[in-house]
Order: C-alpha cells, then sequence, then structure tokens
C-alpha cells in the first residue's frame, strides 16, 4: 500500500481527505463531499466556468492549459451527446498522483465530473484508467455504483430533472493512450493512434460528440474550487498558476512521496527540505522536474519556482507534476538510454520520425554506453533528437526527443568520457530487455 | 451470443459480458476489457477467446487480433500462475530496480519473458507502473509490492509459492 507523507510547508486542499476513509460515501459526505456538485447543479453552466476561471487551475495532465477555458470552449447546441472524459492513464515515468486520488479519495473524481458535465451540458461522463490500476478500477467502480445508489448519479441527480451518467473503463497497458485523441480511440475499442487536431476534442471527440477531457487530478481539484471559492483556490497559487499542485517527488530522495504543495513552491525546498535532501548524504546531479518527458535541470537551476512559467522559462516542464532527483553517482549516459527505450518502447509507430527516431536514438545510445561510441555520435544523437521535434504526428515524438536533447547538451562531459571503448565510469550496466 | 451453454467462459464472466456490451453508446467501446477480462479467467487470448469476444462484440476476429496486439497488458501466450512484473524505468532504476530483476532472475532460474518449468511463475520487465514513489517496485498479476529490497523480494516469493501450493492442494483433493 502507497506509503502517505507529509511536511509542515503542504497546503492539503486536494489531499485533504487522504487517510480518511473517504472512499466510503457516507464519510465522503461527512467530510462536505458532493455539497459543490449541489451547488454547481442549482447554479448552473455560466456559474460553474465563471468560477473555474477565476480559480486559475490549469491541466494537470503536463500542459497545463486553463481548464474553465477548455470547457468554455464546447458548443453550447450541439447534435450529438457530449462526454466528459476523466484521464486515469497516468503513464508518464516518475508520476503516481492520480494513483494516490483515485485509492484515497475516489468521489472526489466521481463529483468533479459530475461538475464538469454540468459545465458543458453532457449526460455521461468516463473514467479511465490504466489497466495496471485493478485495484483502484475496484475502489472506482464500488464508489460509482454507491453514488448512483445514493441518487447523486442517474437519470435525475439529486432529485433533479438532470440526468448523468458515469462509466468507469479499464485500460490495457499503453503509455500513447493517456494522449487525449489516442484516449478516445481506445475508449471506443480501437488501438490507440491519435486522432488528426483539428477538430480538436471540444468539438469532435468521443463518439464525434463535443468531449471535455482533464487529467483525474484536475477533476479531483474542481469540488474544492466550489467548497472554497475560485478566487480564495487561485490565491493559494502563484501567478497565473492557481492552487496547489501534487508533485511526487521520486528517485534520490531521503523521503519520496506525494506532497502536495502551493503552485510555485521553490524546487530547491521542496528536494532538500520537504523530501529530506539527497539520499545518504550524496550531492545532487540533476533534476528531472516533471516526469521523464521534461529537460533535465542542473542543480544550478533548481532554485526555481514551480509553476508552468517559470519552469517553462527555465528551459523545462512542469508535465505531471513528477520530480525525479538524480545523485553524483548516476550515470547520465544510463539514465537518457532508459528514458529513451521507454519511448522506444511506447511509440505507436504512426508515424516515422518518433517509430524510427526513438529507435535509433536506442540503439545509439545503447552503444554509446557500451563504450563504442565516438564524438561524432554525440552530435549524431543531438541532431536526430533535434530534428524529431515538432516532426511528429502527436507530441511523444518530441516528448522522446526533449529529454534527450538536455541530457547531450548539459551533460556533454559525461557523454565525451564514455567515448572510444572507455568503461563507463559508474561502472554499471543497462540492458534494457523491453522490445 | 448470451446463451452461456456456448459460452468458453464462466458463467459468471459470460453474464457480466453480456451487460458490458450495452453499456456503453457503442458496443465496440467494450472490447478491450472483455479482452483484459477474458484473459484473467483463460490466461491468455486463445484463438477461442478472440473468436467469442469477436461475435459478441460483431466484429471480425482478424480486428479483434489487431487492436488486442498494441495494448502490452494482452498476450497470445499463457504465462506463469504468477506473472512478475518488475519496473525498471526511472524512478525504480535510481533505487536499484535492476538489481532486483537480477535478483529474480537468479532465484526463478529464468529471464525476461521466461516462465517456470512448473509454470508457477513467469517474469517480465515492465515500463513504469505508477508507483514511482514508493520504488523499486513490482507487480505480481494485479498486486503491487514496493520499496523492495532483495530480502523483500523473497518473501513475496515465498507468499505465492506457498499460495499455489496450498491451492494445489485443495484442487488434487477436490479431484480425488
Ligand atoms: C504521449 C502522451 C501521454 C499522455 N499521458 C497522459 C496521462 O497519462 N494522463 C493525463 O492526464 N494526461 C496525459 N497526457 C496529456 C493529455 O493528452 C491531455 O492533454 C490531458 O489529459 C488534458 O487534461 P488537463 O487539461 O486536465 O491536463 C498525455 C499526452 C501525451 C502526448
Ligand atoms: S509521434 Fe509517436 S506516438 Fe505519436 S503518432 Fe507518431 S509514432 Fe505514434
Ligand atoms: S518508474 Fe517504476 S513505478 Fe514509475
Amino acid at each position: 500500500m502507497p506509503r502517505l507523507v507529509s511536511h509542515p510547508d503542504e497546503v492539503k486542499i486536494v489531499t485533504r481527505r487522504f487517510g480518511m476513509g473517504a472512499a466510503e460515501i457516507d464519510r465522503y459526505i461527512e467530510l462536505g463531499g458532493y455539497e459543490s456538485a449541489k451547488k454547481c447543479l442549482e447554479q448552473g453552466p455560466e456559474f460553474i466556468i465563471n468560477e473555474m476561471k477565476a480559480s486559475g487551475l490549469r491541466g494537470r495532465g503536463g500542459a497545463g492549459f486553463p481548464t474553465g477555458l477548455k470547457w468554455s470552449f464546447v458548443p453550447k447546441q450541439s447534435t450529438k451527446p457530449k462526454y466528459v472524459l476523466v484521464n486515469g492513464d497516468e503513464s508518464e515515468p516518475g508520476t503516481c498522483k492520480d494513483h494516490l486520488i483515485f485509492l484515497h479519495d475516489p468521489h472526489a473524481v466521481i463529483e468533479g465530473t459530475v461538475i464538469a458535465g454540468l459545465a458543458i451540458g453532457a449526460k455521461t461522463g468516463f473514467i479511465y484508467l490504466r489497466g495496471e490500476y485493478r485495484y483502484l478500477i475496484e475502489i472506482v467502480e464500488k464508489a460509482v455504483a454507491d453514488a448512483y445508489a445514493k441518487g447523486f448519479l442517474g437519470k435525475n441527480i439529486f432529485g433533479s430533472e438532470t440526468e448523468f451518467q458515469v462509466i468507469v473503463q479499464t485500460g490495457a497497458g499503453a503509455y500513447e493512450v493517456g494522449e487525449e485523441s489516442a484516449l478516445m480511440e481506445s475508449l471506443e475499442g480501437k488501438r490507440g493512434v491519435p486522432r488528426i487536431k483539428p477538430p480538436f476534442p471540444a468539438v469532435v471527440g468521443l463518439y464525434g460528440g463535443p468531449t471535455v477531457i482533464n487529467n483525474a487530478e484536475t477533476i479531483a481539484t474542481v469540488p474544492h474550487i466550489f467548497a472554497m471559492g475560485g478566487a480564495a483556490y487561485a490565491a493559494v497559487g502563484s501567478e497565473r498558476n492557481g492552487g496547489t499542485r501534487l508533485f511526487g517527488i521520486s528517485g534520490h530522495v531521503e523521503r519520496p512521496g506525494v506532497y502536495e504543495l502551493p503552485m510555485g513552491y521553490n524546487l530547491k525546498k521542496m528536494i532538500y527540505e520537504v523530501a529530506g535532501g539527497v539520499r545518504g548524504g550524496r550531492q545532487l546531479k540533476a533534476v528531472v522536474p516533471g516526469g521523464s518527458s521534461t529537460p533535465v535541470l542542473l542543480p544550478s537551476e533548481i532554485d526555481l519556482g514551480m509553476d508552468f512559467d517559470q519552469v517553462g522559462k527555465a528551459g523545462s516542464m512542469l508535465g505531471s507534476g513528477g520530480v525525479v532527483v538524480i545523485d553524483d553517482q548516476t550515470c547520465i549516459v544510463e539514465f537518457a538510454l532508459r528514458t529513451i527505450s521507454f519511448y522506444a518502447h511506447e511509440s505507436c509507430g504512426w508515424c516515422i520520425p518518433c517509430r524510427e527516431g526513438t529507435d535509433w536514438l536506442k540503439k545509439s545510445l545503447t552503444r554509446f554506453h557500451a563504450g563504442f561510441g565516438t564524438m561524432k555520435d554525440i552530435d549524431n544523437i543531438q541532431y536526430l533528437a533535434e530534428n524529431m521535434m515538432g516532426r511528429t504526428f502527436c507530441p511523444l515524438g518530441d516528448a522522446a526527443a526533449m529529454p534527450t536533447i538536455g541530457f547531450v547538451k548539459k551533460f556533454r562531459k559525461e557523454f565525451e568520457d564514455h567515448l572510444n571503448g572507455k568503461p563507463c565510469p559508474f561502472a554499471k550496466h543497462v540492458e534494457v530487455a523491453l522490445v | 451470443m448470451s446463451t452461456e451453454s456456448l459460452s468458453i467462459f464462466s458463467p459468471q464472466l459470460a453474464a457480466r459480458f453480456d451487460a458490458l456490451v450495452e453499456k456503453y453508446p457503442l458496443r465496440r467501446s467494450a472490447l478491450i476489457p472483455m479482452l483484459l477480462y477474458a484473459q484473467d479467467e483463460i490466461g491468455y487470448l486463445s484463438d477461442a477467446v478472440m473468436e467469442e469476444v469477436a461475435e459478441r462484440i460483431g466484429i471480425t476476429t482478424l480486428d479483434v487480433r489487431n487492436v488486442a496486439s498494441y495494448y502490452s497488458m494482452l498476450r497470445f501466450k499463457p504465462v506463469g500462475k504468477y506473472n512478475v512484473q518488475v519496473c525498471t524505468n526511472i524512478s525504480c532504476m535510481l533505487r536499484g530496480a535492476y538489481d532486483i530483476f537480477e535478483h529474480l532472475q537468479d532465484r526463478l532460474g529464468i529471464g525476461h519473458k521466461g516462465v517456470t518449468a512448473d509454470g508457477v511463475f513467469s517474469l517480465e520487465e515492465v515500463e513504469c507502473i505508477g508507483v514511482c514513489c514508493w520504488a523499486p517496485a513490482l507487480q505480481v498479476n494485479y498486486d503491487f509490492h514496493d520499496d523492495l529490497t532483495n530480502e523483500k523480494v523473497d518473501d513475496v516469493l515465498a507468499s505465492y509459492r506457498a499460495k499455489a501450493r496450498s491451492e494445489q492442494a485443495e484442487g488434487g483433493s477436490a479431484h480425488a
């Protein structure tokens, strides 16, 4: 069972009910649950969207798109049914926050889904969880059944004339399915190959109907916004970055875990104070700030506010909020190899720069790490990765190229140390068996 | 196909599938869950599984096979009774996942995608399983085991071995 952690700097909004038995519906109600949905049902779509805009909430799935704005793009009139789709595919290496939300507070996800549905005029919401999360799927399914039994879901939610149904769906193993249009394909019973955009999901999404798709943390935050008020939520965070975020700190720290901290919280403090510093008294070598696809930061770059804009300005991304901390005994070439191997494994194969590029990069880095690289290889790796950027059908190509470019640029010296038959200075050897 | 007697699945699963295909705006949306649940019961996606699923949804078996081949959890060959899936992705790697993977290879005497001779265990190196903050970690079928050390891995293996033995003993007496 995943361990819960705590730190005085945390501002517990989304994690407020963690460890309190809130997966049980009566307990959830006792803790104020479903009041926000009732309020939203009374107040109507315009109120919901205005409050969401005021909250400054930006999507927690990775890109940080303002949630209220996303909801406002859905056309009011539609001949086809509209849908809400909750993305719980959570497969970006370094990311395990949605896991805790489903485990400890599944009703927050359901309540958020209802509110999103009210905002856009949808009658059905889907909650899609990665297949590996079977025990969580069972928890969410039970929560949904309990919500039906109470009349919070169904033909007449909370005794009103409004209908809202929730369907829980399992995936079956595929990172790429986390991409929004690939997720819709998967939910339609197909291979997870992304769709061409435009049209965007808000106009043509699931089953051809207008669809709002949001990350599970984004959706779980929604009820709290209506409990505390949009402006109060916004005030917790930094400029243009409302509220808190669930940061999953993993790797070489003393106290890894998921911590809820205000947006804009300093990364250095996060590592050294909140997570207890680098494990075993070692030195920090690098930080991957937002899941495996975000470019690496050097120790000199971590005096940094962790919000979408500041991390972006520092040349990386806040991404999924998965902070991976790397100590000085780690081989960066090996780390880069393991990272690209993941993307090579997960590329859906639809477009050539991604399918071939990730494979080439994996092969070059494997050779390199084994000590058979040449000086020219270093440039080639960078050149290849740079030429994948922006030339792929979906952002997975960029997600693979960006970290690779970062590793080569920032740790060139370490790549050079592996040249011409020299063994890896860290003497560890990775042979990625995955194909 | 809704008559249980024609199904290769248990009556419970067949009934579940009858409901599942009606649950979505589109029948086909039931495909991936059905394949996974069928695999849970039968062990892998045999031709017979895919044929019945195809018929229940109303698509071709080829179509089913094409979709199934996309998803990493779906398999066309049997694995051990307990499929040990070790994450070696970055957060786990930093905390010794490759040592854990090696230790498992030694203990079980099999490599990536191998199955032990008695069919009790199979071993697989997998990508991130969403427990990065409690690394290193593995999954045995759907159960998570985190914060691993070699000793903890031995305990985990021992507990599944005992489970397999007791189930076998039970099965044996039932047949006797
Ligand atoms: C390759 C790829 C994988 C993704 N995986 C996930 C995921 O596992 N979970 C998620 O919420 N978003 C994921 N996303 C982002 C989604 O496409 C989408 O932007 C997001 O779910 C929108 O929700 P938000 O606005 O609440 O962030 C992924 C994107 C890409 C390109
Ligand atoms: S970029 Fe990669 S994952 Fe995305 S469509 Fe192309 S091949 Fe598939
Ligand atoms: S990296 Fe191993 S569980 Fe995420």
